[in-house]
């Protein structure tokens, strides 16, 4: 079996169960805190394509996610822009940012890169907050209307579930090919060595960008989906915390696995609904975790489990 | 006239706002210097002092002197906890670890302040009083000058340090090649572990004298150790007096900024200097341009 | 084939190469030898992008290529090794040479994220053809390993193997032989003659003077930033100033 059919395999297990999912759900409940997974998801993978593959760290995801779903609320609550249309001129409108921002930022290496990543996270989270007459402040801004294909309204927790679904699985199928193409291939290459890289005739610098943009662009597009489920956005969800969020979800799944993001991603939000007796805890777990996986896991639990799976065929072997 | 002394506000505050900025990016520039790493959590120590000449003075009903000496104490103690469970273990990590790692101890230690002490904020009395004082038609407290007063103090004594004592002279070899002086005998590991507790100990001091003129909550080191790294920036995340001079220039800044254009911006003033020294001029405004070796 | 002219390079005041000229012949082996510091890497960083020269140009087929970046020189078909050997450590051997085929192809995110079908075509191009420079380089059997897991002599055969892959017109190899037992150093003067007859320009940086003497046509001496001496094998084996300057220091 070559990789690849082992790729597809495993991606139509994963797809299989995602879909007969919410069937075995019982409540609502648990059926919007996995629509909350599929969201986390998307952005855990988007970031994992910049951090996990190209290595270099963004502290500034949520302002993406953020301004995708500021601006699709906006253009729809104030301009009666069409939820897809809005949808799609959010993800352009904030590809560009990133696409302009991109070249100055990843300039920037290491500490560096961080410092300014979450200086921008900030920045945008101020306008935010700021800016009242455009997306009401930190009240929030209600209202935004839910997507609607043909008959179908999606509107309740089941149709948001399978909306949501469906483009965090196409997300991780584009990003699975990604990964094991020639693109995927220049990307870790500078993760490993940016020097040789680029001997080797990667152009490192525009990649970097490029990678960043698509990153950015996946994440507005879960902003977008996130504002048009929820209908309700405020500057909370899009703050430094949930940038750290964010890179802990690809930190705890490993860096650079796409499944693994889907496990940090489905523990990160889980985490807190547990943890919900213990109110409060979970800051300290993520911060916990973060240290304590660095130090002993430092492939996150996809390489963990790796690596147990080897040991144990080389005991076999043996 | 009535504009030229408010004008004389806003630089007096800034004064005060940036001489903490430029305490805690020295916290920075000295951990920076001894490992390269910058570290991420310098802000809750900020926080920690602060929090922690609360408690002492309110639970254990400690004179000011004893609770601020504590409250050092403490912090120093789990700046050095930090150091040996969490940087120590990580023998050549990538920056992206440390950062991380980094990431992960601000979290940790915010979170347990926020478990200790709730989420509601909390003011330390000012050191001697609350009669203000005038000067040229501005109004300043007395918290004002123990803030010039100390950030100097504590300023200059490290500057003697560094250069005076066997120890700063030490740290400094390091700082300058870590290979070159672990040849001559100093132990660099120790050298590091100094850099963290002197570190976190300027890092609680400021959060000290600051306490009483902004109030303090476990969440109020994200924002002061990202501006103090900011004026770490400026000047280069070196030259001790060129982030002295980028933490009063970005304090002035953003209270005339906040004074003059928007107090709802005042925060995004220090990341948007942050952004365009960084883009233009990363190594700081001060600093000193390094050729790359391969 | 590449000429340096006149290259003069300083670092913090400190003279590393001053006044450097010379041509290297199309299809020939040439190496570049001296003392300790005597500017050999620097001139290597120099004419592969990695720094800029103070004054002076590089021309790589009758092109002034100075100060242009090393990905642009790649595509130009001029490619590097490392001292140190620089492999991407967390891919897989054959993933490595794949990497060396970068420039021979040309798919871009889009079409490898949807996978279109000229991108699938092109991997399969990629694969076939990286395996047959592991084959020529003659570790097919370490593919599947993980780069980083090599023993040192394997990975610098990999890093000829991805840099052959990108089918360069001249390759430029800083020490190939430090850190070789004497065996690997011989299969390794084997595959440079080998790579030689395929028509490629081969640049030595090199300290085995024996490696130098065997496989070069012509050999450029440096000592202190200058350039000592240039000429055949025989030639500089019997330079007087070349005795003294590799006696004199040590």
């Amino acid at each position: 079996m070559t990789k690849s059919q082992r790729d597809i395999i495993i991606f139509t297990a994963f797809g299989l169960a995602v879909m007969i999912t919410p069937l075995l759900l019982r409540g609502n409940y648990l059926l919007n805190v996995f629509v909350f997974i599929g969201i986390n998801t998307m952005l855990a993978v988007a970031l994992n394509l910049l951090l996990g593959f190209a290595g270099q760290i963004s502290l500034g995801h949520a302002a993406f996610f953020g301004l995708g779903a500021y601006i699709s609320g906006i253009l729809t609550t104030r301009y009666a822009f069409d939820p897809w249309m809005a949808m799609v001129a959010a993800a352009l409108c904030v590809g560009v940012i990133a696409f302009i921002i991109g070249f100055p930022i990843l300039k920037l290496k290491g500490h560096y890169l961080a410092m300014a990543t979450l200086g921008f996270g900030i920045i945008v989270y101020i306008i935010f907050n700021e800016t009242v007459d455009w997306t009401g402040g930190p009240s929030g801004m209600s209202g935004i209307p839910n997507l609607s294909l043909g008959p179908i309204i999606f509107d309740s927790y089941m149709t948001n579930y399978y909306l949501i679904w469906v483009f965090t699985l196409l997300t991780m199928l584009l990003s699975v090919n990604l990964a094991n193409s020639r693109i995927g291939r220049a990307l870790r290459a500078i993760h490993d060595s940016e020097v040789a890289a680029r001997v080797m005739g990667v152009n490192v610098r525009l990649l970097k960008v490029q990678i960043f943009t698509v990153s950015a662009l996946i994440s507005a597009l879960a902003g977008s989906l996130y504002a048009h489920t929820m209908t309700f956005i405020a500057p909370a969800s899009f703050g430094f915390n949930f940038s750290v969020e964010l890179v802990t979800m690809v930190i705890i799944g490993g860096l650079g696995s796409i499944y693994g993001s889907f496990l940090g991603a489905a523990i990160l939000t889980l985490l807190p609904e547990f943890l919900r007796v213990f109110h409060d805890f979970d800051i300290v777990i993520y911060g916990l975790l973060l240290i304590v996986m660095t130090i002993f896991m430092p492939g996150g639990l996809i390489g963990g489990f790796e690596a147990l799976a080897a040991a144990i065929n080389r005991r076999k072997e043996a | 006239m009535e504009n030229s002394d408010q004008i004389i506000q806003y630089l007096l505050s800034g004064l005060s706002n940036g001489s903490i900025y430029a305490l805690i990016g020295f916290g920075f520039a000295i951990i920076y210097n001894a490992t390269g790493i910058i570290n991420f959590a310098q802000g809750e120590f900020v926080m920690l002092g602060g929090m922690l000449t609360i408690f002492f003075l309110n639970v254990f009903r400690l004179p000011l002197i004893t609770a601020i000496a504590l409250a050092v104490g403490v912090s120093t103690a789990i700046g050095i906890v930090f150091e040996r469970l969490a940087i120590r273990p990580l023998k050549n990590a990538s920056p992206l670890s440390l950062v991380i790692i980094t990431i992960g101890a601000s979290i940790l230690i915010r979170g347990a302040a926020m478990l200790v002490w709730g989420k509601d904020t909390h003011a330390l009395p000012p050191f001697s009083g609350n009669d203000p004082l005038y000067l040229m038609g501005a109004t300043m407290l007395p918290q004002n000058l123990w803030i010039f007063a100390l950030t100097a103090v504590i300023i200059i004594a490290s500057k003697l340090f560094f250069h005076y004592t066997i120890f700063g002279k030490a740290m400094r070899a390091c700082a300058f090649n870590s290979q070159a002086a672990s040849l001559v005998g100093i132990s660099v590991k120790t050298m590091v572990l100094l850099s963290f507790m002197i570190s976190s100990a300027i890092g609680s001091l400021a959060g000290i004298i600051i306490a009483p003129l902004t109030m303090t909550s476990y969440d109020m080191g994200i924002m002061l150790g990202l501006k103090g790294f900011c004026a770490a920036i400026i000047g280069g995340m070196s030259s001790g007096l060129g982030t002295v001079i980028g933490g009063l220039l970005l304090g002035i800044l953003e209270s005339l900024g906040a004074g003059l254009i928007s107090s709802g911006y005042k925060d995004a003033i220090a990341f948007i200097i942050l952004l365009i020294i960084l883009f233009l001029r990363p190594e700081g405004v001060f600093g000193k341009k390094e050729t790359e070796r391969v | 084939m590449l000429s340096l002219q006149r290259i003069t390079k300083t670092f913090g005041g400190v003279t590393a190469l001053e006044d450097i000229s010379f041509n290297v012949e199309s299809g020939a082996i040439t190496g570049v030898i001296g003392p300790n510091g005597a500017g050999k890497t620097t001139l290597f960083n120099i004419a592969t992008g990695l720094y800029s020269q103070d004054t002076g140009d590089v021309y790589l087929g009758g092109q002034n290529i100075s100060r242009l970046p090393p990905e642009r020189l790649a595509r130009l078909g001029m490619i590097r090794t490392f001292q140190n050997v620089e492999l991407f450590g967390q891919m897989t051997v054959l993933e490595n040479v794949m990497v060396g085929l970068h420039t021979k192809s040309k798919s871009g995110i889009f079409s490898c994220a949807f996978k279109l079908p000229g991108q699938i075509r092109e991997e399969k191009t990629i694969h076939r053809r990286a395996l047959k420079w592991l084959e020529y380089t003659g570790i097919t059997d370490l593919a599947g390993m993980t780069a980083g897991s090599l023993p040192f002599g394997k990975g610098r055969l990999l890093e000829i193997a991805r840099a052959l892959a990108s089918e360069p017109r001249i390759i430029l190899m800083d020490e190939p032989a430090a850190g070789l037992n004497s065996r690997e150093t011989m299969g390794l003067a084997g595959l440079i003659k080998k790579i030689r007859t395929s028509g490629i320009t081969i640049v030595l940086v090199e300290h085995d003077m024996e490696l130098v003497m065997d496989v070069c046509d012509t050999v450029v001496v440096l000592n202190l930033g200058h350039k000592l001496a240039e000429g055949t094998p025989r030639d500089i084996q019997e330079n007087p100033e070349v005795i003294a300057a590799y006696l004199g220091d040590g």
